[in-house]
């Protein structure tokens, strides 16, 4: 007999793991918000809009971090092409922003500035409806879900593997970054979508929107680690490891691989579209140079530096390489890419696991010698 | 014997006659009205006199002088009659006539049209040349005495093409459809332009030229059509020899040893700034030699190349066989510290790498069609490198163990195949030819930090379509998506272009998942 529901979503975890979920949306959701509103800016307990930007772009990151490992660390398809889907999401929400602007643009016009400049009279068919929130949320998500759908069905029938997939990928999001650089596509071109005002009618800029942002961001990240938890426990995760380590068996034994795969890359696609629309208000741009293939290689060293196969180590892996990064780049920005080079070189040869793994192997030994 | 004599003494006699100009429109340069110094202008043009040369250019220099109503030119201290050349008494007080712009262009021209009965053949070329795209109907009686005298067989053919582009405007029909059908011959867009005008019934009353205008228009549209499109399958063939280039290097590391090099791109860039070393060193060192530094920088790149790719071997990928998905993480890592540390040495702007003077230029095979000789010796070097390689692969000792340990390394190793060696030297060898490619890619693109990165997408591509371990897959896959891709973006444009190369790729791959040229049997797996 199968459990109810909340049984089964309530076992995903075990109680350590809901304690420390339940400290870090209090954290996000309370402390920071006290922090940021009740503090003057020069106290020592004051959490500055730069650091809510910061963390709150990072928890994006971490996002997608957790939708690649769902189809690299569980899958075993390694996606070079991540930052289409993130860049997709954004570029969905960013056309509901650009509505919100209405008449405050630089031209005063109905229309997104960049529209004006090109001389155009009226809406590209597919911005209608962009003024709705409603329909936008949810290209958000179908966006990225039919080109995964798509891509994917055509890609995994032919059983495209390994580091075929991973290129086609990559060139997927190359073609998709030059197609958004050309201004006749709609999206802006090169300057890609800024200059926001509002969100739902409330100020972008205002502390409020920013910390109500920041909630949301982290509560999709809970929920996304618990239904990820979830997920990679049952049947539906199992059959997708065992296809991971052994496709070729599980075919014998009768499983079509095919709708395994494609369900976990829709999934993962989805995921990033959402975070790519929650992190377009935070920073306040989108553009093409989202979707170069360098940075969805990089969305891979976050999966790899945390530890793939984990669903707490892509977390890691996000923060500790962007806050690295915010700090290179700031601190010594000519040595930022020999890092970002180096730990690709290191974490792949002496890091197979990532840091969660060195610090089970740590803890191994540390069980041994007291042993 | 003396009665040729005679002739031709009396013949010199009338030429020496005939060149006096007539004082009255030598007089009429210095007239108060623009409009007839300009006749005056046009007029001692269609003599085509070596004295009107003489007196044009001097009025266009300023030492054109009216004393009393006689015109000289006033040379320093001496001074000659403007119409016979004799040396005359220093005028009293001469009077410079007015010299505006109008004068300024209509003598420009007309120094340039009576450049075509210059003595020398080489300046009537030049001459010519320019004609042929500022000829006005009023040139048409000089350029029919220029095309009496001419000899020369090309500056003649010149001749004819503006002989007629002048005569277009003739008021006889029969003159202006011999033009017409003069210019049908030609196939360059200037012309088209020229005859486009007489297609339409306003500007040509006459139904029979206007016929053949139309014919002749169509003609040459078909020409240029023709020339586009074989100008564009050799931009593409080039191009697919830079792609060869940079796809052989790959066809051996990742077809031969199955290890994904994200670092190949960086490879090439290599390959370019030893190049730009070798040019800064010829430079400083051999400025007299500067165009051989192109043959000594082919070893140096290949070689410098081959270093970095030895010491990527050793260091990282040695460690990382058998776990392709992870060499592709380390290798894209050590293409962002290869880059960096060419911004580091080299700063983030491209460096300017100049043709040796043997390769500028280019065969000029229609007027619209030139093939330039940077991009005619590059597809020469690409089947050079593709030959060498051939024979390495198929011809030495090294290739055979290459190929050994791709088949069955165990094996391999098992009688005495160095299979550790073989994998440095294999890895080394497709890093030296990426930096062959990067000697090429030098000579026709920006060299800087970043070029790597453009060309790896596409080489991968090629790897991906040609099949792994095949370098006649690798051949075939370059050449096709170089031609078909400058193809599509003749008609569609660069991105779209891109775009459905791509597109196609991936149905291609649905098709033929291990590329054209399948390896078969156990090895698919």
């Amino acid at each position: 007999m199968r459990k109810p529901l909340t049984i089964r979503i309530l076992s995903a975890l075990d109680k350590k793991s809901w304690l420390a979920l339940g400290v870090f949306l209090a954290l996000a959701l309370v402390v920071v918000p006290v922090l940021h509103l009740n503090f003057p800016e020069d106290s020592a307990f004051h959490v500055s809009t730069y650091a809510i930007t910061l963390i709150g772009k990072i928890m994006c990151y971490a996002l997608v971090a957790v939708a690649m490992d769902l189809i690299w660390g569980y899958g075993g398809i390694l996606s070079l092409g991540h930052g289409l889907f993130f860049a997709l999401g954004g570029y969905a929400f960013g056309m509901y922003l650009m509505r919100q602007i209405g008449r405050d643009g630089s031209y005063g016009a109905d229309l997104p500035d960049f529209m004006v400049f090109l001389d155009w009279k009226e809406l590209p068919w597919f911005w209608v409806g962009s003024d709705s929130f409603g329909w936008v949320a949810f290209l958000v998500m179908a966006v990225p879900a039919v080109v995964a759908f798509v891509f994917g069905y055509f890609a995994f029938r032919s059983r495209i593997k390994g580091v075929y997939f991973s290129i086609i990928t990559q060139a997927l999001t190359y073609a998709a970054m030059l197609l958004f650089f050309r201004n006749e596509t709609g999206f802006g071109g090169n300057n890609g979508f800024t200059d926001f005002k509002r969100v739902l009618g409330y100020s972008i800029t205002s502390s409020e929107t920013r910390l109500v942002l920041f909630g949301l961001t982290a509560v999709m990240l809970a929920v996304t680690l618990v239904f990820s938890a979830w997920l990679v426990k049952s049947k539906f995760g199992r059959v997708l490891t065992a296809i991971r380590d052994a496709e070729s068996r599980v075919m014998f034994i009768g499983y079509n691989p095919l709708w395994y795969k494609l369900t976990i890359w829709v999934i993962s696609a989805v995921l990033c579209g959402i975070a790519g629309a929650l992190y377009v208000p935070q920073v306040g741009i989108i553009n093409p140079s989202e979707m170069s293939p360098g940075n969805s290689i990089e969305i891979a060293i976050w999966v790899a530096v945390g530890g793939r196969g984990t669903l707490i180590g892509p977390i890691i892996g996000a923060f500790v390489v962007n806050l690295a990064k915010s700090w290179f780049t700031v601190s010594f920005p000519e040595y930022w890419l020999f890092f970002l080079g180096l730990l690709f070189i290191v974490v792949t040869l002496m890091l197979p696991q990532g840091l969660v793994g060195l610090w089970k192997k740590l803890m191994d030994k540390k069980g041994a010698a007291a042993c | 014997m003396k009665k040729t004599l005679i002739a031709l003494l009396l013949s010199l006699g009338s030429l020496s006659a005939q060149a006096a100009l007539d004082p009255a429109q030598v007089r009429q340069l210095a007239a108060e009205d623009s409009s007839e110094k300009v006749a005056a202008i046009r007029q001692l043009t269609q003599t085509a006199d070596p004295d009107a040369v003489r007196v044009l250019k001097a009025m266009s220099e300023d030492s054109l002088f009216l004393a009393g109503d006689k015109v000289v030119i006033i040379d320093g201290d001496k001074a000659f009659d403007g119409a016979t050349g004799e040396a005359i008494k220093m005028p009293a007080n001469p009077e410079s006539p007015t010299v505006n712009n109008r004068i300024r262009g209509e003598l420009a021209s007309a120094l340039a049209a009576l450049k075509l009965f210059d003595a020398d053949a080489t300046v009537r070329l030049a001459s010519a040349q320019k004609l042929q795209s500022q000829v006005t109907p009023e040139m048409a009686p000089l350029l029919a005495r220029a095309l009496e005298k001419e000899t020369d067989a090309q500056i003649k053919a010149l001749l004819v093409l503006a002989h007629a582009q002048a005569n277009l405007a003739n008021t006889d029909p029969a003159a202006r459809l011999a033009a017409v059908q003069a210019l049908a011959e030609t196939s360059s867009p200037t012309i088209k332009s020229v005859l486009l005008p007489l297609t339409d019934k306003a500007g040509e009353p006459d139904d029979k030229v206007r016929y053949e205008a139309i014919a002749a228009v169509k003609a040459i549209d078909s020409r240029l059509a023709i020339a586009e499109n074989v100008g564009r399958a050799f931009s593409g063939l080039s191009l697919g020899s830079i792609l060869l280039l940079g796809a052989l290097g790959l066809a051996i590391t990742y077809g031969v040893m199955g290890i994904i090099n994200m670092a190949h791109g960086e490879l090439l860039m290599v390959g370019a700034y030893a190049t730009y070393g070798m040019q800064t060193l010829f430079r400083a060192y051999f400025p007299n030699a500067i165009d051989w530094y192109l043959p000594a920088a082919i070893p140096v790149a290949f070689f410098a190349a081959a270093a970095v790719g030895v010491l990527m071997e050793r260091t990282v990928i040695r460690w990382l066989y058998g776990r392709t998905l992870e060499t592709l993480l380390a290798t894209w890592g050590i293409s962002l510290v290869l880059i960096q540390s060419a911004r580091v040495l080299f700063g983030a702007q491209n460096v300017e790498v100049s043709n040796p003077s043997w390769m500028s230029g280019g065969i000029e095979v229609m007027p619209n069609l030139i093939l330039p000789w940077n991009r005619i010796i590059i597809v020469g070097f690409a089947m050079f490198v593709l030959f060498l390689v051939w024979v390495l692969m198929n011809k030495t000792r090294l290739g055979m163990f290459v190929r050994a340990v791709t088949q069955n390394r165990p094996m391999a190793g098992c009688v005495g195949v160095p299979t550790s060696r073989i994998d440095t030297m294999a890895f080394a060898l497709g890093a030296g030819i990426a930096g062959l490619g990067g000697v090429a890619l030098s000579q026709i693109s920006n060299v800087g930090p970043d070029m790597g990165q453009g060309y790896i997408v596409d080489s991968f591509m090629v790897v991906v379509v040609g099949g792994v371990g095949q370098l006649a897959g690798a051949v075939w896959a370059a050449l096709g998506l170089g031609i078909f891709s400058k193809l599509l973006e003749g008609w569609a444009g660069a991105v779209i272009a891109k775009i459905s190369i791509l597109v196609c790729i991936i149905i291609f791959i649905q098709k033929r998942p291990q590329g054209i040229f399948a390896l078969k049997g156990r090895f698919v797996e």
